[in-house]
C-alpha cells in the first residue's frame, strides 16, 4: 500500500501537478505565461548582425538589435519610421569639390550622399557580463583567466552584468565591424562600392589580422576604434554620419537590418577572448541588443528563448494604417506600450507533420500551411474565395494570406545560341515558350492555389507594380472579361514557326528541337514537376531534356553560363523595384561579372533606364520609367516570368495584433496573447484519454495467461511422464 | 590478451587513416572549397573576393592532397588533407564551418539525448526480444509459434516510419497521453522519452524477435541440450541456462555493434520527434556542405565500431570459456 502511495505521489509530481495535460511540451508551470510559442525548421547558422542574412536568423536577430529605421507595421505599401533614429535621415548631397548640391541634383553630377543620423536618448543595452566594472571602474570580464572560467558554460553563468546607453558610436563601430576579416559579412561587397572607404579599410584590417597572426595572435582582439573609417564617423554622442560614394536612395533599406544596428564595442572585446570562444561563448551565439527582446537561452537543436529586455526603451502600438485595420480589431492596442509578450520560445520542429498537430492542440500559436495538411486547413469556395475549413473555425483558428515580396522564374540564358540573343529568333522562340508553360495550372497543381502568375520581375506591394490590365503581359496574356488570359497554343505555334522551327523541327536541317532544363530536382515532388513541363514543352513539340545535378554544379552552370534553361527565384531584401529589375541589369551580368543577373541579359535601354530609375524618387516619374523597363522586358522575354508565392499564415484566436509583413522581421514586439483562453483551449483540447492504456493491458494479459498456462500445463506434463517413466 | 588488444589498436591506425582518406575523397569530389565557401557566405550577393577570403581563413586555399609548389615532406603536410585531418588522431576536432561552434562540445551536448532514448531501447529491447524469441523456440511447431512468426513478419514488413507517425498520431494526437515531440530538461525529459522508446521497442520486436528466435533454434537441436532434458532440467532452466548462454555469441555480435548508434544516434526518430540529438548532426553537415563536421563524424563513428568490435571479442571470452584471445 505504502508503495503504491509512493509511485502515485512520483507519478504525480513527474507528470508536474493534475492541470497539465499528459501531451504538454512544457513545463506546468508556464500553462498561463505570458509566452509566444512557435518553432523553427532549421537552425540559424550565425547571430552576429554583421553575418546573420538568412530569414531563419532575422527573424531572431531583428528582435534583439534596432537599427536606426525599421518598417510600419500595419500601413502598406510598406514604408521605412524611425527606430533607433528620431526621424528618418535625409541625405544630403555633394559634389566632387565637397559643395552641397540640391535634393534634385542629377545624379550624375551627385559625388557623396551623406547621411546623418540622430538616435534617440533612452536606449539601453540588455544586461550583459560585457559592461560589468569593478569599483575601479575597469571591465570585469574583459581579460578573464582560465580560473575564473571554472563552472562557466554559458553566458548566464556570469553573475555579475551590467547595462548602458546606446551612443552614436556603437553604429560606426558595427559599420567597422562589416569589414572585419574575420566575419566575413555577406555585404561587404555590395557596401564596400558606396561606404566610402569601406574597400580599403578592408584591406587595412586584413593586413592588421596578418599581422597578428604571424605574431601567433591570430585570435587577438581588433580595437576597431583604433581604425578610423572615412565613410562613418562620429558627430556627437547622438549622431552620426555615413558617407556614400555617389547618389543610393535604396541605401535608407539596409539602415532597417541589423547590419546596421549598435554594437558595443565592450561586447566585442569580451566575446573576443579566445577561452569563451572555445567554450562556445561568442558573439555569434550570444548577440547583444538594445531591443525589446535579448536571448536568454541558445540551444537551436531544442529551444530558443528570448525573453523581454528590462532595459528595453519602450515604443507605442501603431496608432495607423492601412483601410481595414481597425475593422479588424489591429488598432485596438493603438499607442499602449510595447512589448506585450514576456517571452518567446521558438522549438525545433524539423518535421511538418509533429508542428501540425502540435499547433492544432494548441502548444503553438501560429503556423503555416504544409502541403500535407492544406486540404485539413483550407477549402476553396465555388467562386474560388480561400476559406478555413470547419474544423479549423471551429477551433477559431484565423488565417492570413499574404503575396511575398518574392519571385520564382524560369530563365533562358541568354549566352545560349538557341534560346538567347537579342535576334528576333530567339525571341520568338522564348515568347512561344512563355505562352505554352501555363502557370496557371502550375500553381493549381504544384502550390495548391498558393501563388500569382507574374506578368513581370515586380511582385504586388513593392512600388513600380500594376494590378490589372495595365500590368498584363501583352505578350503571353489577352484581356478577357475583365481578367488576363492566356492566348491560345496557336499563338505560340505561330511564334515557333516565326522563330524558325515549325512543329518543332529546326526549318533548315529539320532536326527536332530539344532544349535543356538545369535543374536541381531531387524527390518525387520534384519528378512530377519536371514531368510537368516535359509536357508543356511537349505541347509545342519541343523536347526539353531535364539536367538533374545538384546546387553546387547547377551554380557552377549558372557562373560559366553552361545552363540553358533554369529554375530560379528571388527574395526581395528591401521594398523598392530596384532590388529586383536589378536581376535583368546587364553590367550585372552573371558570367560577365558574377552578377545576380543569372540570365546573363543585356538591353542597352533597358540598362539606360535602370540607370535612371534607380537614384529617382517613387513618384509618376520613376513609374513611367518603370513600365517601360517591364515592357522591355515582357517583349524580349528573358524569363518564363513564373510566379510570386502567396503565403497562408494561421494563427489561433488568442493571438492578437496579427497581421502579415512580409518585409519586417520584427514583429514580435507588436503580438499580444491572451493567455487565459490559451490556458483553457489547451486543457479542453488535450485531455487525456486513457481506455487505450487499459485495452493494452488487457491484450498483453490476453496474450501472455495462455502462453503462461501452457507452459505450466507442458511442464506439469512432463512431470508426469517421467512419472509414469520412472 | 593485452598483446591481442595491442594489436587490435594498432591494426586501428591505417583503417582510420583509411576511413579518413576516403571521407575526404568522397567528400571533395562533390564539393569543392569553393563550393563551401558559397554554401556559408550565403547565395546573395557572394563577391569572388569574399570567397578567396573564406578559404583563405580557414585553410582551405591549400592544394587537396598533394601540394606541387612545396618542398620535401611539406608537398604532403602543407595540404588541406594534411592539415584539417592530422588532429583529428589527438580527439582536436576543430570547430564547425557554418557557424564556428566548438565541434568537440557540441558532440558532448548532443551525444547524451540520443543516449538517453538508445539506451533504453537496446537494454529493454534485448531483454525483450530475447524473452519473446525463448516463447516463440518453446512453443515451437504449436499455433502461438506460427501466430508469432506471422506477426514477426509482418511487423517486419512495415516502415519504420509507419511505426513513428502512427505512433505519434495515436499516443498524442488522438489520446493525448504523450508530447508529440520535442525534449525535457533533467529528469523532466522522460515525458518525451517514453513515446520514442516505445515506438523504438515495437517496431523491432518482428525483426529482432524473429532473427533470435532462429539462434535459438539453431542450439535446440544440439547434444547438450538433449542432454540437459534427458538429465530431468524443466525447460525453462534449459532454455535460459543453456540455450541462451550458447547463443550469445551471434547475439552479442549483432548486438555490440549497435554501441555507436547508442551515441550516434537515429537520424528519423530524432526527426520526427525533435530530439536534441547526434542523429542529424551529420545529415545537416553533409546539407551545409560542412567538412570538419562530416569528417569529425565518420572518424568518431569509426572509432566507435572499432572499439565496439574489440568489446565483441572480449565479450566472447566472457560467455564462451573456450574463446581465447591471443
Amino acid at each position: 500500500m505504502r508503495l503504491r502511495l509512493l509511485f502515485a505521489g512520483v507519478l504525480a509530481m513527474a507528470l508536474g501537478g493534475c492541470d497539465l495535460p499528459w501531451n504538454s511540451p512544457y513545463p506546468a508551470a508556464d500553462a498561463t505565461a505570458n509566452t509566444f510559442y512557435a518553432g523553427f525548421a532549421e537552425r540559424p547558422k550565425h547571430l552576429d548582425p554583421v553575418q546573420s542574412y538568412s530569414s531563419n536568423e532575422i527573424s531572431i536577430t531583428a528582435q534583439i538589435y534596432t537599427p536606426p529605421l525599421q518598417y510600419h507595421y500595419l500601413d502598406r505599401p510598406y514604408r521605412l519610421v524611425p527606430q533607433a533614429a528620431v526621424s528618418l535621415p535625409r541625405p544630403a548631397y555633394l559634389d566632387a569639390a565637397g559643395r552641397p548640391l540640391p535634393e534634385d541634383a542629377p545624379a550624375s553630377a551627385i559625388a557623396f550622399s551623406v547621411y546623418e543620423v540622430t538616435i534617440r536618448d533612452d536606449m539601453r543595452y540588455q544586461p550583459h557580463p560585457a559592461f560589468a566594472r569593478g569599483p575601479d571602474g575597469t571591465h570585469l570580464h574583459h581579460a578573464l583567466a582560465p580560473e575564473a572560467l571554472a563552472g562557466v558554460f554559458s553566458l548566464a553563468d556570469f553573475r555579475q552584468r551590467d547595462t548602458r546607453p546606446v551612443t552614436a558610436a556603437d553604429f560606426v563601430y558595427e559599420i567597422k565591424r562589416l569589414a572585419h576579416p574575420r566575419l566575413h559579412s555577406p555585404i561587404l561587397g555590395l557596401m564596400s562600392d558606396y561606404i566610402v572607404g569601406l574597400k580599403e579599410y578592408a584591406e587595412r584590417l586584413r593586413e592588421v589580422n596578418a599581422a597578428l597572426a604571424r605574431e601567433g595572435r591570430g585570435e587577438e582582439w581588433i580595437d576597431l576604434r583604433q581604425h578610423p573609417l572615412e565613410g562613418a564617423e562620429v558627430v556627437d554622442g547622438r549622431t552620426f554620419r555615413i558617407r556614400l560614394k555617389g547618389k543610393y536612395p535604396q541605401f535608407v533599406y539596409w539602415l532597417a537590418m541589423p547590419f546596421f544596428a549598435p554594437m558595443p564595442w565592450e561586447a566585442d572585446r569580451f566575446h573576443a577572448q579566445p577561452l569563451l570562444a572555445a567554450r562556445n561563448i561568442t558573439l555569434d551565439w550570444y548577440p547583444v541588443g538594445a531591443g525589446p527582446y535579448m536571448l536568454t537561452r541558445n540551444d537551436p537543436n531544442r529551444q530558443m528563448v528570448l525573453e523581454r529586455n528590462p532595459h528595453y526603451h519602450g515604443e507605442a502600438y501603431p496608432s495607423e494604417g492601412e483601410p481595414g485595420d481597425f475593422e479588424e480589431g489591429l488598432l485596438r492596442d493603438a499607442g499602449a506600450r510595447m512589448p506585450f509578450i514576456d517571452r518567446a520560445v521558438y522549438s525545433l520542429e524539423k518535421e511538418s507533420i509533429p508542428y501540425w498537430n502540435k499547433f492544432l492542440q494548441g502548444w503553438y500559436d501560429s503556423s503555416g500551411i504544409s502541403s500535407d495538411a492544406f486540404d485539413q486547413a483550407v477549402q476553396v469556395a465555388s467562386g474560388g474565395q480561400v476559406m478555413l475549413t470547419d474544423e479549423m473555425r471551429d477551433k477559431g483558428i484565423r488565417l492570413k494570406t499574404a503575396v511575398a515580396p518574392s519571385t520564382m522564374y524560369m530563365g533562358f540564358n541568354m549566352l545560349d545560341p538557341v534560346v538567347g540573343g537579342q535576334g528576333e529568333r530567339g525571341r520568338r522562340l522564348r515568347q512561344a515558350i512563355s505562352i505554352a508553360v501555363d502557370y496557371e495550372e502550375f500553381v493549381s497543381i504544384f502550390a495548391n492555389g498558393r501563388g500569382l502568375p507574374a506578368q513581370s520581375p515586380i511582385p504586388p506591394g513593392i512600388f513600380g507594380y500594376r494590378d490589372g490590365e495595365a500590368g498584363m503581359n501583352p505578350v503571353v496574356y489577352d484581356w478577357v472579361a475583365g481578367r488576363p488570359q492566356r492566348k491560345p497554343l496557336e499563338v505560340a505555334k505561330r511564334l515557333l514557326r516565326e522563330a524558325g522551327y515549325p512543329d518543332g523541327r529546326d526549318a533548315t536541317t529539320g532536326a527536332p528541337l530539344v532544349l535543356y532544363l538545369d535543374a536541381t530536382a531531387r524527390g518525387p515532388d520534384d519528378k512530377a514537376r519536371m514531368d510537368w513541363l516535359r509536357k508543356q514543352f511537349g505541347r509545342l513539340d519541343i523536347n526539353l531534356v531535364v539536367r538533374a545535378t545538384d546546387y553546387n554544379r547547377f551554380q557552377e552552370k549558372i557562373r560559366k553560363g553552361n545552363a540553358q534553361i533554369f529554375y530560379w527565384g528571388w527574395n526581395a531584401d528591401y521594398p523598392d523595384p530596384e532590388n529586383f529589375l536589378f536581376l535583368l541589369h546587364g553590367p550585372q551580368g552573371k558570367v560577365s561579372a558574377q552578377g545576380e543577373n543569372a540570365a546573363n541579359y543585356v538591353n542597352a535601354e533597358y540598362d539606360a533606364l535602370f540607370e535612371r530609375m534607380k537614384n529617382m524618387d517613387n513618384g509618376p516619374e520613376r513609374q513611367a520609367i518603370i513600365d517601360r523597363m517591364v515592357r522591355i522586358l515582357q517583349d524580349d522575354a528573358p524569363w518564363i516570368w513564373g510566379m510570386h508565392p502567396k503565403e497562408y499564415g494561421l494563427a489561433h484566436g488568442w493571438v492578437n495584433n496579427r497581421k502579415p509583413n512580409q518585409i519586417a522581421n520584427n514583429l514580435l514586439k507588436y503580438q499580444r496573447i491572451d493567455t487565459e483562453a490559451r490556458a483553457e483551449a489547451r486543457r479542453a483540447w488535450n485531455a487525456p484519454v486513457l481506455w487505450p492504456l487499459a485495452l493494452v493491458a488487457l491484450l498483453l494479459a490476453l496474450l501472455v495467461a495462455p502462453a503462461w498456462l501452457a507452459y505450466r500445463r507442458r511442464e506439469a506434463a512432463g512431470a508426469i511422464r517421467l512419472r509414469a517413466g520412472g | 590478451m593485452l598483446r591481442y588488444l595491442w594489436r587490435r589498436l594498432l591494426h586501428a591506425i591505417p583503417i582510420l587513416v583509411g576511413v579518413n582518406l576516403l571521407t575526404f575523397s568522397l567528400f571533395f569530389v562533390v564539393n569543392t572549397p569553393d563550393d563551401m565557401a558559397r554554401m556559408q557566405l550565403g547565395v546573395k550577393r557572394v563577391t569572388p573576393e569574399a570567397i578567396e577570403q573564406w578559404k583563405q581563413s580557414r585553410g582551405y586555399d591549400r592544394p587537396l592532397l598533394i601540394n606541387p609548389e612545396a618542398a620535401g615532406t611539406a608537398r604532403f603536410t602543407d595540404t588541406i588533407f594534411f592539415q584539417h585531418s592530422v588532429r583529428l588522431f589527438a580527439f582536436d576536432f576543430g570547430r564547425a564551418e557554418s557557424d564556428g561552434r566548438d565541434i568537440a562540445h557540441e558532440i558532448a551536448t548532443r551525444m547524451w539525448p540520443s543516449f538517453a532514448i538508445a539506451l533504453p531501447v537496446f537494454v529493454v529491447g534485448l531483454m525483450a526480444y530475447v524473452s519473446f524469441a525463448l516463447m516463440l523456440v518453446f512453443f515451437r511447431g504449436t499455433a502461438i509459434d506460427t501466430g508469432g512468426v506471422v506477426f514477426c513478419v509482418a511487423a517486419m514488413s512495415v516502415s519504420g516510419m509507419f511505426y513513428i507517425i502512427g505512433g505519434q498520431y495515436l499516443a498524442s494526437k488522438l489520446w493525448h497521453l504523450a508530447p508529440i515531440s520535442g525534449f525535457g530538461d533533467g529528469v523532466g525529459a522522460w515525458r518525451f522519452m517514453v513515446l520514442p522508446i516505445v515506438v523504438s521497442l515495437v517496431s523491432s520486436l518482428g525483426e529482432d524477435g524473429r532473427l533470435f528466435r532462429t539462434f535459438f533454434l539453431e542450439e535446440m537441436d544440439k547434444d547438450y541440450v538433449r542432454t540437459a532434458r534427458a538429465k530431468g532440467l524443466g525447460e525453462a532452466r534449459v532454455l535460459f541456462g543453456h540455450v541462451l548462454r550458447n547463443a550469445m555469441i551471434p547475439i552479442l555480435t549483432g548486438a555490440v555493434v549497435v554501441i555507436p548508434r547508442l551515441f550516434l544516434g537515429s537520424l528519423v526518430l530524432e526527426s520526427f520527434f525533435g530530439i536534441p540529438g547526434l542523429g542529424s548532426y551529420t545529415i545537416e553537415a553533409i546539407n551545409a556542405q560542412d567538412f570538419a563536421v562530416v569528417r569529425t563524424m565518420v572518424f568518431l563513428g569509426s572509432v566507435l565500431y572499432i572499439a565496439g568490435l574489440i568489446l565483441t571479442d572480449l565479450s566472447y571470452t566472457l560467455v564462451d570459456p573456450r574463446v581465447r584471445l591471443r
